[in-house]
């Protein structure tokens, strides 16, 4: 049951883009097509399972008992470009349909820090391995669907008069303004719904 | 092109934020108040000018193919170091941050700058670009931060301006970062676009 | 000097090089951070017990570390001036903030009144509403729970029936520190913990109806 809570606060009561601000980066950047931007939510979901999955028993099995806490962000950070490489080759081998889907994007997943961010809070919010494989899968489609809202909405904004100035950039992050303004009336569904299941 | 011009253009010309776009999370994450987001840009500073330096210094003992991790490494060291030393002597900052300081890793900022300038330039112009990129982003992320708090808080810099009550608390939530730096991007492509 | 080529030896050698100094150096630096790192923790926690329980000349015991009803970590430090108690400062946490956990230290004299508090932890609150709470519930403000007393008074928020004013448009946050607070007074009062976790229970059962029939009024919460 508590999983369903957490599936529900991270898609939409803590959305990673629209309340927590990581990955604006592709958010603006990868949004201008529905199409597109549901690749790329794929990919993400994709890495950011792989890397939880991988990095996981890292921190608890050799950074833990060594005591080498200081050097998270370094190995998590390689261990992260190194898997978005292998995944490239592997998927580029074994399914080359998913990669020319995927491909273009994978490179762009290493400097996102939606990725790193979820492997690092992980172990900050001591989530068990079942949790996490739940956290990150749940992370990943909340940005998903906040990456396939934002892009139906700018696929409409692209063909309206805007002021000069607000060409382009700014129109696009006041709409995600007005977007994660929307997403606070999630804000207490979580909380409404545990006391609701009685949990 | 003088020191001075390098810190320049940084702060002006190739504005990270408000120009380049670039390092969008911690720009809209940790600006809730001018203090914040001052913190933030200072720490970003930090590694930056670390790493072009030090990345300027070692270009050449590093082969092309492997540039990138190699980079990757020297600035995650280098937030490493910056976070360590919050930690211990500034345990308040470390705490408001957050997640943010060991997301400077992939900040694009910091890796952009070394691909793009310290992979070029001396070691000295390197960290002057550094200083210049890294003031840009500090500004930038201040005068957002204040914006908000003053709207949002009536407080700037944490000194009350106008009763709380009147202030729109959507500027310090975050549907406020978005609107804010939106309407901030708007007005610096207004002024600069009236100069060109 | 020449650029390195990009021989598999060249590669492997200088990021296995930039790797391993790199590490070193922050081993030194780790080193070298390790203790003020712990210091500045042992100082927030000092800090936070003299703020709770004030008094000059006051000794401090060796932490109690006791599980609290809802299966949490709660911290006892028991204050002592000349052998005297004075009172017992405790570290508790609720897993019902908005966005998490909060932790609180609560301080109490020995005869259950609530001397003081000092909010550790509220990160996961929203910045504006419930990060209000370390200035909301202090002597003075509009929700003043000092000199009262958890078996005595209801501290609950008005909305359920109880004697505290909840942080405007944040019940949810201030339900959690005042859970936090139920937390604390049970682990601190041996005897009070079973009459405690008892009313505990009806308090969430109460939360739970409330939370459905308010529940627009949960969603004004953050706006």
């Amino acid at each position: 049951m508590s999983y369903i809570i957490m599936i529900i606060t991270a898609i939409f009561v803590n959305n990673i883009v629209l309340a927590q601000f990581l990955g604006i980066c592709p958010f603006l950047g990868v949004s201008k097509k529905v199409g597109t931007a549901g690749w790329m939510g794929l990919a993400v979901l994709f890495v950011m399972l792989i890397a939880t999955l991988v990095t996981y028993p890292i921190y608890y099995g050799l950074l833990l008992p060594f005591n080498l806490g200081y050097m998270q962000t370094i190995i998590y950070i390689l261990v992260i470009a190194a898997l978005v490489q292998m995944v490239e080759i592997i998927l580029k081998k074994t399914m080359p349909a998913l990669y020319s889907a995927l491909g273009v994007f994978l490179p762009l997943i290493t400097t996102n820090c939606t990725i790193l961010g979820v492997a690092i809070n992980v172990i900050n919010f001591e989530y068990n391995l079942a949790e996490s494989v739940v956290y990150s899968i749940a992370t990943a489609l909340g940005f998903t669907l906040a990456m396939i809202l934002f892009a139906g909405i700018r696929e409409q904004l692209a063909i309206t008069d805007k002021p000069k100035a607000m060409e382009g950039t700014p129109i696009a992050l006041i709409t995600a303004g007005l977007l994660a303004m929307a997403f606070m009336g999630f804000s207490g569904v979580d909380k409404g719904l545990s006391a609701a299941l009685g949990l | 092109m003088s020191k001075l011009g390098i810190i320049i253009n940084g702060l002006i010309k190739e504005n990270p934020t408000f120009v380049l776009l670039l390092g969008m999370c911690p720009t809209l994450g940790t600006t809730s108040s001018a203090i914040n987001g001052m913190s933030m840009g200072l720490a970003t500073m930090a590694v930056l000018i670390c790493s072009n330096f030090v990345i300027s210094c070692l270009k050449n003992l590093i082969p092309d193919k492997v540039h990138i991790p190699c980079y990757i490494v020297v600035i995650a060291g280098f937030v490493t170091v910056v976070q360590l030393l919050l930690k211990a002597y500034a345990p308040a900052v470390d705490e408001k941050l957050g997640l943010f300081i060991p997301l400077i890793v992939v900040n694009c900022i910091v890796l952009g700058r070394a691909e793009s300038f310290a992979a070029k330039n001396g070691p000295i112009d390197s960290a002057c670009d550094g200083i210049g990129i890294g003031l840009g982003f500090t500004i930038a992320l201040t005068v957002i931060g204040l914006c908000r708090e003053l709207l949002g808080a009536g407080t700037a810099f944490g000194f009350s301006v106008y009763p709380e009550s009147f202030g729109a608390l959507t500027f310090v939530l975050a549907p406020g970062a978005f609107i804010t730096l939106g309407f901030l991007v708007a007005i610096f492509n207004k002024l600069t676009a009236k100069k060109g | 000097m020449a650029k390195l080529e990009n021989s598999t030896k060249n590669m492997v050698l200088s990021l296995t090089a930039i790797t391993l100094v790199v590490g070193a150096l922050l081993g030194l630096v780790n080193a070298v951070t390790a203790e003020p790192i712990e210091q500045a923790k042992a100082n927030k926690q000092a800090a936070a017990i003299a703020a709770v329980v004030p008094g000059e000349g006051n000794e401090i015991s060796e932490p109690e570390t006791v599980t609290s009803a809802n299966g949490e970590e709660a911290v006892i430090f028991t204050v002592t001036k000349g052998g005297q108690p004075v009172g017992k400062a405790v570290r508790a946490v609720s897993k019902n903030g908005f966005g998490g956990k909060i932790t609180v230290m609560f301080g109490f004299d020995p005869n259950g009144n609530i001397l003081g508090y000092s909010v550790l932890d509220c990160s996961n609150e929203t910045p504006g509403l419930g990060a209000k709470m370390p200035d909301w519930f202090q002597k003075g403000q509009k929700g003043d729970i000092i000199g009262k007393n958890p078996s005595t008074n209801n501290m609950t928020v008005s909305k359920d029936g109880g004697e505290v004013d909840a942080i405007t448009a944040a019940t949810i946050s201030s339900r959690a520190f005042l859970d936090a607070l139920a937390q604390a007074y049970g682990v601190c009062s041996g005897t009070e913990v079973a009459t405690t976790s008892a009313s505990q229970q009806q308090n969430a059962t109460a939360v739970a109806s409330c939370e459905n029939s308010q529940s627009c009024a949960d969603c004004a919460e953050s706006m």
